[in-house]
């Protein structure tokens, strides 16, 4: 793995000649976790697949790259809110699909210890629909961590989970992606208080840069300052929309 | 109760068919009753044997060779934008003729035997195979596509390792469908020009006014298909993601 590069992505999208976001510019620092929080159909999602190359429909004018100039695409690891695991498929060849899809051999130490980290021991040849839904997404994050990749793309991966579990797998993603870019979008603004190292809402018009809390994040649920910055990040998101 | 309301509507049936015939009075060549039947059917059991194991050699190579061609056909339609472009229309053309209307032409070209039997029967299962296997090799949810791409997966790993699985559950319900067809088209073959096999038995009993027998014939075509739909159905129900 290459280490972790800024990110810069500037530029403007359009769907069919109608404008989906003015000309922005978002820096994602390098080993940093970035929140960009915003409603639906701001384009968040789309800022992300185009950083993974990924299609969106959208007519991207600008500008991606990484600090380090070395291309981008090939080096992200990708998680949804849906877990996309595969159901025919075990834990244990869920989390080795990327070797298996590039026809490498999986580093099987690697996956072992991924699995005791995410405390999936038990659950090693389980289907996915034997699973419950948090752990379904530790066996997501497992295979995100299994690319060992320097840049991560995180699009709304904990927001179909219950309250304890989301802040279980905000706590366990945080952790084990320390090191690493890591682009998180989101519409909570609690997580996004609880996670971001730099925080931007997005709106039609634009980004507008947020302060963080002084805490290190993974931040406390009960921290005040969090609290307290959930608090005003909501507010904005509600001024925007009004 | 999983055997029982089959057996407890084949009872019923029975009583109905036994009730028309004694209520009506109608003379034994053109509806004889289930009693008589059963009698007649057991007299010719080793020719009704004979001609039911020749119908099921038929069936069951169609449906190899139908899948076989179906499979690889939905893989071509999957891969090639030209292969979907030149061969969809005409594939959907081909299910537009009546497989009744080729049965005479499939005579002609491969004769009375086996062959132009398993030709009907490849013909008539060929299409919904290839279509509900190509439809689930063109469905394949998106996301998975998207995480494939993430992870730099070649085309043919994608094909391999995402969307052939994916599809296999559509596959497995067009073989079900097949497994019902196939019978279907064995017969019409048999129909239009043949020496043995239950089609022909029907015919031969049936221009004989030994309805008896046609009906003998006839019922155990209908338990062979059954037979031969709950087999596949086992058979295909990993396949279709359905656990037990």
């Amino acid at each position: 793995m290459t280490p972790a590069p800024d990110l810069i992505v500037s530029g403007s999208a359009t769907i069919d000649g109608t404008s989906l976001f003015a000309p922005l510019t978002l820096t994602l620092g390098a080993g940093q976790w970035t929140c960009l929080l915003g409603g639906s159909g701001v384009g968040k999602t789309t800022v992300l697949r185009l950083i993974a190359g990924l299609d969106t429909g959208a007519t991207f004018a600008g500008d991606i790259s990484a600090s380090d100039g070395q291309p981008v695409t090939d080096r992200v690891a990708y998680m949804a809110q849906d877990d996309l695991l595969l159901p025919w498929a075990t834990v244990a060849q869920n989390i080795t699909l990327g070797a298996r899809l590039r026809g490498e051999k999986p580093d099987l130490a690697r996956r072992d210890r991924l699995i005791g980290r995410m405390r999936l021991q038990d659950h090693i040849g389980k289907k996915p629909s034997e699973l419950s839904g948090g752990q379904r997404q530790r066996v997501a994050l497992a295979r995100t961590l299994m690319e060992d990749r320097p840049i991560v793309l995180l699009d709304e991966p904990f927001s179909a989970l219950d309250a304890r579990t989301r802040a279980d797998m905000q706590d366990l993603a945080a952790e084990a992606l320390q090191g690493r870019t890591v682009l998180l979008v989101t519409h909570d603004p609690a997580e996004a208080a609880r996670l971001g190292q730099a925080i931007h809402v997005m709106t039609q018009h634009g980004l507008t840069p947020c302060q963080p809390p002084h805490a290190p994040a993974p931040r406390r649920v009960d921290d005040l300052e969090t609290l307290e910055t959930q608090g005003s990040l909501l507010r904005m998101l509600r001024e925007e929309a009004a | 109760m999983k055997i029982l309301s089959p057996l407890a509507a084949t009872l019923f049936a029975l009583a109905v068919w036994q009730a028309i015939v004694s209520l009506t009075g109608l003379p034994k060549f053109i509806l004889p009753g289930p009693a008589l039947v059963a009698e007649t059917w057991w007299q010719n059991r080793w020719l009704i044997a004979e001609h039911t194991w020749i119908t099921a050699v038929e069936v069951v190579i169609g449906l190899a060779c139908g899948t076989i061609l179906g499979v690889i056909t939905a893989l071509q339609l999957a891969n090639s934008r030209a292969a979907r472009v030149l061969v969809q229309p005409m594939l959907v053309f081909t299910q537009a003729l009546p497989v009744f209307a080729l049965a005479p032409l499939l005579t002609l070209w491969l004769g009375y035997g086996l062959w132009s039997k398993v030709a009907m029967a490849v013909l008539i299962i060929y299409f919904p195979i290839t279509s509900s296997f190509f439809d689930g090799l063109m469905r394949t949810p998106t996301g998975y596509l998207d995480l494939a791409r993430t992870m730099q997966a070649s085309p043919r790993a994608v094909l391999w390792h995402i969307r052939i699985p994916a599809a296999l559950p559509s596959l497995a319900s067009g073989l079900r469908l097949a497994a019902v067809y196939a019978p279907i088209g064995a017969v019409i073959g048999e129909w239009v020009g043949s020496s043995q096999g239950l089609g022909y038995l029907m015919l031969l009993a049936n221009g004989r006014a030994k309805t008896d027998l046609m009906f003998a014939a006839m019922l155990t075509l209908g338990v062979f298909s059954v037979l031969l739909h709950l087999i596949i159905r086992r058979a295909t129900a990993r396949m279709a993601g359905e656990t037990h």
